[in-house]
């Protein structure tokens, strides 16, 4: 269980968490969307430290997380872009993730799904963006952990590989694991998220399902609903 | 931290650059000794280049390895690994991979020449010492700019700039000072204004050895017990210590306090 | 056993002398060595002399008695054992022979031995602990107005003065060693002390801790070799007023200056080894009003200056070697034709400080270490000259402090720069004709 309390985070001016409260339940798969500049990227990298927040407590399963690091051993995170030291071929890449976690991993039957084994002898400044998202991918679930974090983990994948990343996603919530993913597709949303965080200006606008979220908002089209988000917060922001 | 140690070292050893930098001094202690035959002069070209080019390739090399490591820092970032780590353990491996270029570079030739049989075996140690010190510490400075800098191009500009000031620009300001105020006694302070400086450190440090008759000329008592006796030395090393030390703390304390 | 430094005898070198001078340095060795052999045949011709025995159990027990008892030329043989005696006077040609290195002791309380006659020898002897006094320059020996005198092979200890001689001539110091124990200038004397004295040989000594090791007064016409000068107070060797001397293959070291020659003509100074005099006021070799003289030969190591010049006319320097001296040449004031070549200039701090008009010195095919010019038509003398005064150089003179700055980035530039165009420092000041590669020095390796 992640549980957030009043985070504020600023860069310079810009405020991007503002007095952030949520808790995200263990086990299912937790879309969190928003607007860019929402937060997104921030909350997330928040919650595996590599942004120190201004103010607030972070805790996972009450533990706080400020200061500390050794609870990121039960974390995959797959960042946004896929950015690896070039001169490292994609198995050294591999087995030196494996030696800096120091947790058992099982890469080969990813590294046959994604039909990586012409590449592991390659250095990664080779490879082209698809294949390092695969790459990027592979690193996250090869290691067999309670809480994965997914950021934006669709960009650059072909349709097949897509469908794998899907089965995966589904896999891992079959096993009671918890899975935070951002996207900006939505369709790709809708059809693995079990509860939607809306982020907006800092602050948690939306929390639930995607049913109660259709209700809410009177729209049957899911992305249409989103849209609808914000428009309702204009309009709310009018009428104050 | 080991673990990042070793991945940066080995890193940095397959990169080109420590090859260069590595037969750039093997070439150049094979040059000294060969063309020149004089052991006591290949000592003193030698420690010209290490307080002019140790600082200049330490700061470079120190930015340019941190910049681009910046994936593979924040891939690190993401693992269990505690931050202080991950940065000291790039630091290490940046700063001990040059060293070692240094050391070897320099070394294999002289030990050939037959160092061992020379009795300039303690200048040359103690040069190697120093100019192991100076990549310490102008590594780590080079560090502290880079994590102060996002921007690449000011962070290189800024490096260039403090090797600039401490190897130049200092001794001319220094020497300024010292003319200006020649009426009064200078001696307590010139030797305080060269702690402020890692490379006059370190050239005092060699100076003590390679010209001890020149500055036992000058009369001022301080001069004469720093000089004379065994405090110079142990003050000059104590120094660079905490020339290393500091950098490498405040390196440690701004990386815990930085968003990637 | 004492630590004689340098046992050999001196073999006159003989070949490729041309010079004048030196021919005459020559005849003056050959006077020497014609002295010697005059004294051995005198000792030869005395072998009817008599000998007489001194011991602890002999009927004479005092060398004072023993000397009284002789009869001049006779032999006084001095048994092992210590011997409380002093102002023991000499005063008839006597050989006295010390069997085992019997100890004369003074208990410090006066001086030991005074010879006032001529053709006396001591040999063998330990003489210490002579009196310290600041009103009267007590000697372990003292020799007045005498000639034809032998000191060699004794042990001095704990004197004010060790050797003085006082108006004497013609006369051989050789193979002692002194030990004044000295700690301060004030309150100590020389160990070997020339006042007025001409034709002496001192061959052979190592003289330590007094104030200067060897002290020239109105000397002249004396060699000094082979010794050994270390950690004298003052000088190592000290001229004054002295001419038509020689020293050479002597060590200084570690003397509160090596060699001070002040106020003399025609020395003649050869293959010595000037090194460790260190301090704010010290150096290898100090020259001071000195004209006429030959520098050849000679090392200097390590020293805070090689050779300090202070108004000099007609010196030759030639073949010498300054090798990581704080600074190889320190010259202050006017000189005059003095000629500087085939030195070979090795590390130095710094090679020459120099503050006054060039005049018409002369400074030609020397090496010097810091040359960094090239030599295209392989003569072996570089194509473009090297100005050995620096601007740093004449910064350190203004300014001590900036000594700190040595071999700093900074200093090296404006040196560059400086030498391009030279503003400070005398632009005819240079060696229009610098060695590509060390003058090979023709003394044997030690």
């Amino acid at each position: 269980m992640i549980s957030i309390h009043s985070l504020y985070k600023s860069f310079g001016q810009n405020k991007v968490l503002n007095a952030l409260d949520v808790t995200i339940q263990e086990g299912g798969i937790f879309a969190i969307l928003g607007p860019n500049g929402s937060g997104k990227t921030t909350l997330i990298k928040s919650i595996l430290g590599m942004v120190i927040p201004d103010s607030g407590e972070i805790s996972i399963n009450d533990v706080s997380v400020r200061e500390s690091w050794k609870y990121r051993q039960k974390i995959n995170y797959m960042p946004q872009i896929a950015q690896f030291p070039g001169n490292l071929r994609v198995n050294e890449l591999i087995r030196m993730i494996k030696d800096l976690r120091q947790k058992p991993a099982v890469e080969a039957p990813l590294i046959n799904k994604f039909n990586l084994e012409p590449f592991l002898d390659k250095k990664l400044s080779t490879l082209s963006g698809g294949t390092k998202q695969k790459v990027n991918i592979l690193l996250a679930f090869m290691f067999d952990s309670p809480l994965l974090i997914l950021d934006e983990p669709t960009t650059g994948l072909d349709p097949a590989s897509l469908i794998i990343l899907k089965e995966m996603i589904h896999r891992e919530r079959q096993a009671g694991k918890t899975i935070l993913v951002t996207s900006h597709i939505m369709q790709f949303v809708e059809e693995i998220a079990d509860e939607i965080i809306y982020l907006l200006e800092g602050k948690i606008y939306f929390k639930g399902s995607i049913a109660e979220l259709k209700l809410k908002t009177s729209q049957d089209n899911f992305e249409h609903a989103i849209a609808a988000i914000s428009m309702n917060k204009e309009e709310s922001w009018v009428k104050y | 931290m080991g673990k990042i140690l070793k991945y940066s070292f080995f890193d940095l050893m397959r990169s080109r650059w420590s090859y260069v930098y590595f037969i750039f001094y093997l070439a150049l202690g094979f040059m000294l000794l060969f063309l020149n035959n004089d052991l006591s002069k290949a000592v003193i070209t030698m420690m010209n280049v290490i307080i002019v080019l140790v600082p200049l390739i330490g700061t470079i090399f120190g930015i340019m390895y941190y910049y681009n490591s910046r994936e593979f820092t924040e891939l690190l970032l993401a693992q269990p690994i505690k931050r202080s780590n991950i940065f000291l353990g790039q630091y290490l491996g940046v700063a001990v991979s040059l060293s070692l270029s240094l050391v070897l570079g320099l070394g294999i030739p002289f030990v050939l020449y037959g160092l061992f049989q020379s009795n300039a075996i303690w200048d040359f140690s103690l040069l190697l010492i120093t100019g192991a010190f100076l990549t310490f510490i102008f590594t780590a400075l080079a560090f502290n700019i880079a994590l102060s800098n996002e921007n690449k191009i000011k962070g290189f500009g800024y490096a260039v700039l403090l090797w600039l000031f401490m190897a130049v620009i200092f001794d001319g300001l220094f020497l300024l000072t010292l003319v200006m105020f020649e009426q009064y006694p200078l001696d307590k302070f010139s030797l305080i204004a060269t702690m402020f400086n890692p490379i006059d450190l370190s050239r005092i440090l060699i100076l003590l050895k390679l010209d001890i008759s020149a500055l036992l000329g000058y009369t001022g008592a301080v001069f004469k017990q720093f000089f004379g006796t065994n405090l110079g030395l142990f003050t000059s090393l104590g120094v660079l210590v905490l020339w290393t030390v500091l950098p490498v703390w405040r390196l440690v304390w701004v990386s815990k306090k930085k968003d990637f | 056993m004492p630590r004689w430094y340098g046992h050999q005898e001196f073999l006159v070198h003989t070949s490729g002398l041309s010079n004048p001078e030196l021919l005459k340095m020559l005849l003056q060795k050959h006077i020497l060595d014609i002295f010697i052999f005059a004294l051995s045949t005198l000792f030869v011709g005395q072998l009817r002399a008599d000998t007489i025995e001194v011991c602890a159990t002999c009927p004479v027990t005092t060398l004072q008695a023993g000397i009284d008892q002789a009869s001049p030329y006779d032999t006084v043989q001095v048994a092992a054992g210590t011997y409380p005696e002093y102002n023991i006077v000499i005063n008839k040609p006597l050989y006295l022979l010390g069997i085992g290195q019997p100890i004369i002791d003074g208990e410090n309380k006066g001086e030991i031995v005074q010879i006032t006659s001529d053709s006396v020898t001591l040999d063998g002897f330990v003489i210490r602990h002579v009196e310290t006094s600041y009103t009267k320059d007590h000697a372990a020996i003292r020799i007045i107005k005498s000639r034809d005198f032998i000191l060699q092979n004794l042990i001095l200890e704990d004197f004010l003065f060790g050797i003085y001689l006082q108006k004497s001539h013609h006369g051989i110091i050789r193979n002692n060693y002194l030990n004044g124990h000295a700690t301060n200038e004030f309150g100590s004397g020389n160990g070997i002390h020339l006042w007025y004295a001409q034709h002496v040989l001192i061959e052979g000594n190592e003289i330590e801790q007094a104030r200067d090791g060897i002290y020239f007064e109105f000397a002249d016409s004396c060699v000094i070799r082979n010794n050994y000068s270390h950690h004298n107070i003052r000088y190592g060797l000290h001229f004054m007023f002295s001419n038509h001397d020689q020293y050479e293959r002597n060590t200084f070291e570690q003397n509160g200056a090596g060699v001070a020659v002040m106020f003399s003509k025609h020395i003649d100074m050869r293959h010595n080894t000037f090194m460790n005099n260190w301090g704010a006021s010290s150096y290898g070799l100090l020259l001071k009003e000195i004209n006429d003289a030959e520098i050849i030969g000679n090392k200097f190591i390590k020293n805070t200056i090689g050779i300090n010049v202070e108004g000099t006319n007609r010196i030759n320097y030639q073949n010498n070697e300054f090798k990581d001296n704080g600074w190889a040449l320190k010259i202050r004031g006017a000189i005059y034709t003095n000629v500087f070549t085939k030195n070979n200039f090795l590390h130095n701090s710094f090679d020459l400080s120099y503050n006054s008009n060039l005049n018409d010195n002369v400074f030609e095919k020397n090496y010097w270490s810091n040359y960094t010019g090239y030599d295209l038509d392989r003569d072996g003398l570089g194509d473009v000259p090297f100005r050995p005064v620096n601007l740093f150089s004449y910064i350190v003179n203004k300014t001590p402090e900036t000594i700190i700055l040595l071999r700093s980035l900074f200093m090296d530039l404006i040196d560059f720069s400086e030498k391009v165009s030279p503003v400070f420092t005398p632009d005819n000041l240079m060696d229009p004709t610098p060695l590509m590669k060390p003058f090979q020095s023709d003394l044997p390796p030690d």
